[in-house]
């Protein structure tokens, strides 16, 4: 997917844009309203992340100017506040969701995720992976024509791991995915959603692999 | 009216970190009293000396008459005195009370009748008129009457002075009488100008003690300038007081907006942290580094809700003010709150079910304030629920009042904990491991006091923690 | 009767020697009477004009009560007795006299002390004291006394008109038969006549009636019920009760007729002088004497009632002489000699 990121803080966009890429997205960034008006001018997106208050004005004046010239490219608010009348103010201005920084990057995929789901999405989204195909927006494994959908971990731990097949992923990796870091959890409970997630992926020639002592690895035929 | 069961003592007591000078109540009781005090030692002279005069002026009527009366009784025939005396003239005097009695008859300077040593006026009456003098006889004082006749007495209009004399005790009697009921109304007066006073000065320290109760009830937030209406004498107290509040309300409303700014300073920089940790953490191979780097992001994370939680609380106490408030439509809001909830709690795989009446429920209120303290409660749930619990919303109407419950199967709050969550900062004893401020719940419970709602946590049948949180419908 | 008068002839001779000897030498004493004569203590010394006879019974019962209390009682004419006080300023502790007019002008003038309340003076009728100066002890009707044999049983007068009738019905038997007081002379006289004549005309045309038929006129009231007794007289106008029925209680002969038209009530009143040496005890007797005892002591002598048991004021034909300064018209000079001019008028008939 495409993101433009609208934000003025550099550290934070560049991290933010490294993140994005991690997950495999591709990310343009503007520090400003002109830079991102420029962008908007030059390509299309599939997701705005939106900064507040910005050098040259205020996020909200210009997601509504955006909405009024009829651009519907869907749109989370960040900021740095969390009062709801912010949020308030981000949705009545036509804004999708709203991130409060600083975010999860689970919390931020998930929350795009759900955007997009509910805009109807990207057609492009679904990928083929041998006998299997995997549409992340909708969550959803089709094995012989069976959609099965994925639960929110089971979906991550897939995404995790068919970005890298055959690449063998500690059980502490998989924590880092798959749980906040505010969460603590034991690498045990990594076990529980790698056994769903192979219920799930029953009757494909995908498979999970464990590599004693090492982790897990997703083989492909 | 105060409170009666606190009397008038409860003004003190309310204040008793004041330094206290002279009771006013009892000054004005005091001032009171005397004052009545006063009134009755006058009221008692005044009857007293009214009554003297009048008894007097009564007596003398009496004296004069009958003095009229002897004058009139003396005949002559020739040189033969003739006096009709009748003893009803002389019983008479002695009739309003029991006086002695004294007479005399004086003709050509010789006292034809009646007591010799009873004096003339030193100037001898010419009228016929009787004209009053003071005197004594044998030692004892008497007031007299005297009058001069003329009478034909052997051949010649003849000069006779009359003089009439009595003692003054039935005068005395009658005065002593007057003056005891006098006493006795003075008295009457004063007793029942003691409970009068006593009213009179709770009546006019009653707005005092309204304005006392009225502010010593409000909340801590509470910061709007005093309303009652009280008498125009305490206007500058009021007005000094209201003032103060202004103050105060400004100082507040600079340190929520400092703290806002503050949380809102401290985060996007601490968004970087975090972004970079786990930029770094899918970089490094090192389990040591990647130790320390979930701590960085767990401490970043902890850090970021104390700042939002700082943030949410400096807002609730800029808006406790009552001017803000509207009607609140709950179904609405929690709709808009559960759906931007949801994707967290798809995070965590907890399912979150909710239920509300088909019907508007609406209570009057602060719609951010009342979001806020919701949020934090679903918050809350989310953050100590297991992963694939379910969390239940409910809304319902009972009565006169809304409430909305949520239930979670989380780790739950132990008892003792329950009355000491609501002071800032205190957490549950069983929940060091989750990140959170402990603001949240204080939060929540400012804004149930500020709502006149009521807010409680009560541990869950079968595991698990419910949270009420209930407001009087509008 | 032999006990009284033993007593009575006693007390004279004792009078006597006391005369030379007391303080009350210029007193004219005729009789004196003593009780407790061996106590050690001041004694209390009582003028009086009731008979010894008659004030025997609550003298012996005040004494029986406080035998610690001597008694000298000394009795006078009502005249003597204001005298004694008023003019010759003779120490005496009670004044007990029926002449109210002067026990009124000895008021007046400032001669009685305040006599302390008590309960039982509290008790005595308004009209039966003058402030806290003079206190009525006894009361008695002036009445009208006959011979049983002066009218027939059925014509017997029960007004003073019926009398009048009756005497001129029969002037040749009533002439020189009928006896009143000297006014000129009696005291006691003087006020019942004034009194009778302040209540209407019948007592001038009673003079009158009386004056044609040669009345016997009397300084005393005991030589006028003599005379009655001896058969001098057949009626005898305004005498005092209780004498009238203590005579009347021992000899049959003696009709005792209270008049209905009015029948004027004397009180017999006693004060404290201002010359009291004792007056401590002369307030004991007074509260005595209104109390239950004292009472029954005064009640138990014929004719004599106390102010206490006495029906109150103006019941009936009763007129209680009212004791008030009024009294003192009575004693005016001029007044008298007027009322004399009219009275000798009404006697000496041409």
């Amino acid at each position: 997917m495409r993101y433009l990121l609208v934000e003025d803080a550099v550290e934070l966009a560049e991290s933010v844009k490294d993140l994005l890429r991690l997950g495999g997205h591709a990310v343009d960034w503007s520090a400003s309203l002109a830079e991102a008006r420029d962008c908007l001018g030059g390509a299309s997106y599939d997701l705005i992340l939106l900064d507040i208050a910005l050098p040259d004005g205020d996020g909200r004046r210009f997601l509504s100017e955006l909405r009024r010239q009829g651009n519907a490219t869907p749109v989370i608010m960040m900021t740095a506040r969390s009062a709801v009348s912010d949020r308030i103010d981000a949705l009545d201005g036509g804004a999708d969701d709203y991130l409060t920084k600083p975010f999860d990057p689970a919390e931020l995929e998930a929350r795009a995720r759900a955007v997009l789901r509910r805009r109807g999405g990207a057609a492009s989204s679904t990928r083929q992976l041998a006998d299997l195909s995997f549409d992340p927006l909708t969550a959803t494994l089709t094995v012989a024509g069976d959609p099965r959908e994925l639960r929110n971990r089971e979906m991550r731990l897939f995404e995790v791991l068919i970005g890298a097949p055959n690449c063998i992923f500690s059980k502490d990796q998989l924590c880092d995915r798959l749980f906040s870091f505010a969460e603590s959890v034991t690498e045990n409970a990594i076990e529980v959603y790698v056994a769903r997630l192979r219920r799930k992926l029953e009757g494909s020639c995908v498979r999970i692999e464990t590599v004693r002592g090492l982790g897990y690895r997703l083989t492909l035929p | 009216m105060t409170d009666p069961a606190r009397g008038p003592g409860s003004l003190p007591r309310r204040l008793a970190a004041v330094g206290l000078g002279g009771s006013l109540q009892r000054k004005l009781i005091w001032q009171f009293l005397a004052a009545a005090a006063l009134a009755a030692v006058t009221l008692f002279l005044a009857i007293r000396v009214t009554a003297d005069r009048a008894a007097e002026a009564a007596q003398d009527s009496v004296l004069a008459a009958a003095t009229l009366a002897l004058s009139e009784g003396l005949l002559a025939e020739d040189d033969e005195l003739d006096l009709d005396l009748p003893p009803t003239v002389l019983s008479m005097l002695s009739a309003m009370g029991e006086d002695q009695v004294f007479y005399r008859v004086v003709l050509q300077g010789r006292t034809v009748t009646g007591y010799e040593n009873l004096a003339l006026p030193a100037a001898i009456p010419t009228g016929g008129e009787p004209v009053f003098y003071k005197t004594s006889l044998n030692g004892t004082p008497v007031r007299a009457a005297s009058l001069t006749r003329t009478i034909l007495f052997d051949g010649a209009q003849t000069d006779v002075q009359f003089a009439l004399a009595q003692t003054r005790h039935g005068q005395a009697a009658i005065a002593d009488a007057i003056a005891r009921r006098a006493g006795f109304l003075g008295i009457g007066f004063f007793v029942l100008a003691v409970p009068m006073s006593l009213l009179a000065a709770r009546a006019i320290l009653g707005p005092i003690g309204q304005v006392a109760d009225g502010v010593s009830r409000r909340g801590p937030q509470d910061l709007r300038p005093v309303a009652e209406r009280v008498p125009p004498e305490l206007a500058p107290f009021i007005a000094a007081l209201n003032g103060f509040i202004r103050r105060l309300r400004l100082a507040h409303s600079r340190t929520e907006t400092f703290i806002a700014e503050a949380a809102h300073h401290i985060r996007t920089p601490l968004s970087a942290i975090r972004a970079e940790a786990e930029v770094a953490l899918h970089e490094a191979g090192d389990d040591n580094i990647r130790t320390r780097l979930r701590r960085v992001i767990r401490s970043a994370e902890e850090c970021s809700r104390s700042a939002s939680q700082l943030m949410d609380h400096a807002l609730v106490m800029s808006r406790s003010d009552r001017e803000v408030r509207g009607p609140v439509e709950l179904g609405a809001l929690l709709d808009g709150l559960i759906a931007s909830m949801r994707p967290t709690a798809d995070l965590r795989e907890l399912s979150l079910r909710w239920r509300r009446p088909d019907e508007p429920v609406v209570v009057l209120g602060d719609r951010l304030l009342l979001e806020t303290a919701l949020r934090n409660i679903l918050d809350n749930a989310i953050k100590y629920s297991n992963p694939d619990d379910a969390i239940d919303l409910l809304l319902e109407v009972s009565g006169r009042e809304a409430s909305v419950s949520v239930l979670d199967r989380g780790r739950g709050i132990a008892k003792a904990d329950l009355a000491s969550l609501a002071p800032r900062f205190q957490r549950g004893e069983n929940v060091r491991d989750i990140v959170g401020s402990g603001l949240g719940l204080t939060m929540v419970t400012e804004v149930s006091d500020s709502h006149d709602g009521r807010f409680r946590l009560e541990p869950r049948e079968g595991g698990g923690t419910c949270a009420h949180f209930s407001l009087p419908l509008a | 009767m032999a006990g009284p008068i033993t007593v009575l002839v006693r007390a004279l001779i004792l009078g006597v020697a006391l005369m030379l000897a007391g303080p009350a030498a210029a007193l004219d004493v005729e009789e004196e009477f003593v009780l407790g004569q061996g106590v050690a203590a001041s004694p209390l010394r009582i003028l009086s004009t009731t008979d010894v006879s008659a004030a025997r019974p609550f003298l012996e019962a005040f004494h029986g009560a406080n035998p610690d209390v001597p008694i000298r009682y000394t009795v006078a004419s009502t005249i003597s007795a204001y005298d004694a006080i008023a003019r010759e300023k003779l120490s005496f502790d009670l004044v007990i006299s029926s002449a109210m007019d002067l026990q009124m002008k000895l008021a007046n003038d400032g001669h009685a002390r305040p006599i302390p309340d008590s309960a039982e003076l509290d008790a005595v009728p308004r009209t039966a004291r003058w402030r806290d100066l003079i206190v009525g002890i006894s009361v008695e009707p002036v009445v009208i006394v006959a011979r049983s044999d002066a009218f027939a049983a059925d014509e017997v007068p029960h007004t003073r008109r019926e009398l009048i009738d009756r005497l001129r019905e029969d002037p040749e038997r009533f002439r020189g038969r009928v006896g009143t007081y000297d006014p000129a002379t009696s005291g006691a006289g003087y006020l019942f006549a004034s009194q009778d004549a302040a209540f209407g005309s019948t007592f001038w045309r009673l003079a009158e009636v009386i004056g044609r038929l040669d009345a016997r006129l009397y300084c005393c009231s005991g030589e006028m019920i003599n005379d009655l007794a001896d058969g001098k007289l057949l009626v005898a106008y305004n005498l005092v009760g209780s004498y009238s029925r203590a005579r009347a209680a021992e000899d049959p002969r003696l009709l005792v007729i209270e008049p209905d038209d009015f029948t004027l009530q004397l009180l017999r009143t006693a004060l404290v002088p201002q010359s009291a040496a004792n007056p401590d005890a002369a307030v004991r007797m007074l509260n005595f004497l209104l109390s239950d005892a004292g009472i029954a002591a005064i009640n138990v002598v014929p004719g004599q009632i106390s102010v206490m048991s006495a029906p109150s004021g103006r019941l009936g034909a009763s007129r209680t002489i009212r004791l008030d300064p009024g009294l003192l018209a009575n004693l005016d000079r001029i007044r008298k000699d007027d009322f004399l001019r009219e009275w000798t008028a009404a006697m000496v008939q041409p």
